[in-house]
């Protein structure tokens, strides 16, 4: 096993926690049963969305604080949060006469192997940003940045985000993403159009519940190896696609609500995906008071609950859109936070679980990455 | 002559300094601010959004009065006046 400098190895983890008092680094072997917890980075600042970018050589995590006065920012670090970059200027900024002021950023997705200088982010309010300098300077894509049906996307709860970000890896022309509220979009030319899918996907809240868009799509993920299938999590709705969202199935069989906000693909197996279903969209709570992982295996066809390890009784417990992630080791590690602190991990797959922590900050996103040599 | 006193939160944008004066015998806020922008930009950026308006949670201080009671960004400022950049006591 190689060993790096300041004792990492390849083959470590690091489970990185954005939370609304700031974000923790969490470092663990291979092995994954013993975790060390770093200090706060950015404390009393919130972060939504976190990255490990390993392309090209390098070793950078990614973090878009905001700061409740003074506006939102990405800041990079490339000695695993020793230090971090701290730009004078606001880097991800809407251009000048969009009538639009960046309030967050809400998603920070690295681009292929090919080009390790590319990543994009979603921000509220809704739009796509791109960089090629690795992060460092962000600029908005202006066909979703102008769309038509930009006037009637309107804000759920978290507010105008554009929060899931799908690149084809097959196809650089192709790209898929998520909004709450709006739906989901897909562009065929490389981001110069984009185009509403939601064909089968129900908007619950909306008079209309099959509108063109306006959905409130919470979630959606996908295989690399098999793109084109989508699963989303919707408000209210567990769909399946198998091009590329053209069209949507329910595919809710055998969880205790369609409700929810978090769902992670397995790192190998494109048929399995794990999601945590909540109560209703007004209590936003696990139902029964039981904190379950529910996992599928086959596609969606049936979805099994996991509970070994977690608080079955009195657990009145959220787990944001975020919040849920995967590891790539084998078997893989999966981890999660509550909106209450709590983040766990499984280091088989779902089959049991333990706390990593049950006190930090009220948890928006978990992201998990192997080191590699 | 405009001095801009800062929030702590904003003093690494100016070296270290909690005052930032600028030469600016008269005009606006907005303009005194520019000014500011032209060797500070990173503390306007703080300060504004990049549409130009005033940070929901940050609150400008002409002398002792608030410029959201006054004209806001348009509020007439003269040589040798303060303003004094204020975060919103709010949070949670």
């Amino acid at each position: 096993m190689a060993q790096q400098k300041k004792g990492r190895r390849a083959g470590d983890v690091l489970v990185l926690v954005g939370t609304n008092k700031g974000a923790f680094i969490i470092r663990s072997d291979r092995k994954r049963k013993s975790w060390k917890i770093g200090k706060p980075h950015f404390p009393g600042e919130s972060v939504y969305a976190m990255a490990y970018d390993g392309r090209g050589g390098r070793h950078r995590l990614l973090a878009a604080t905001r700061n409740f006065h003074f506006g939102s920012m990405i800041r990079t670090s490339d000695d695993f949060g020793k230090t971090w970059s701290a730009p004078s200027r606001q880097n991800v900024k809407f251009p000048e006469g969009s009538g639009l002021s960046l309030v967050q950023v809400w998603q920070i997705t690295p681009g292929p192997e090919s080009d390790p200088g590319l990543l994009w982010c979603g921000v509220e309010p809704h739009a796509l940003f791109e960089s090629r300098d690795r992060g460092d300077t962000w600029n908005a894509i202006p066909g979703l940045l102008n769309h038509p049906h930009r006037p009637k996307w309107t804000p759920g709860a978290g507010g105008l985000c554009l929060h899931t970000i799908i690149p084809d890896p097959s196809n650089r022309q192709r790209m898929a993403v998520a909004m709450s509220t709006g739906g989901f979009y897909r562009t065929d030319d490389g981001g110069k159009s984009w185009k509403a899918r939601n064909v089968g996907v129900r908007a619950q809240f909306l008079p209309n519940k099959y509108p063109e868009f306006g959905q409130c799509v919470h979630k959606v993920v996908h295989h690399p190896s098999r793109p084109e299938t989508l699963f989303l999590q919707n408000h209210w709705g567990l769909y399946r696609s198998d091009d590329w969202g053209d069209q949507w199935k329910d595919v809710a069989n055998g969880v205790p609500s369609d409700f929810g906000f978090a769902m992670q693909m397995h790192p190998r197996d494109p048929d399995t995906v794990y999601i945590v279903p909540l109560e209703s969209d007004e209590f936003r709570c696990v139902p029964e008071a039981k904190l379950r992982v529910y996992r599928t295996k086959d596609g969606g066809k049936s979805w099994k609950p996991l509970a070994k390890g977690l608080p079955q009784k009195g657990a009145y417990e959220t787990v944001l859109r975020d919040a849920l992630t995967a590891d790539t080791h084998d078997p893989a590690g999966i981890y999660f936070g509550t909106r209450s602190g709590k983040l766990f991990a499984s280091n088989d797959e779902g089959g049991s679980w333990s706390a990593i922590s049950e006190a930090l900050p009220s948890i928006a996103c978990v992201k998990a990455a192997v080191i590699g040599g | 002559m405009i001095t801009f006193v800062l929030p702590n939160a904003l003093t690494p944008l100016a070296r270290g300094l909690g005052t930032v004066r600028v030469e600016h015998a008269r005009g606006t806020v907005r303009e005194a601010l520019a000014t500011l922008g032209e060797r500070n930009p990173g503390i306007v950026d703080r300060v504004l959004t990049e549409q130009g308006d005033v940070r929901e949670h940050v609150n400008l201080f002409l002398g002792e009065e608030n410029i959201r009671f006054l004209d806001g960004l348009a509020t007439p400022v003269n040589d040798g006046d303060t303003i004094v950049v204020v975060p919103s006591v709010s949070g949670g």
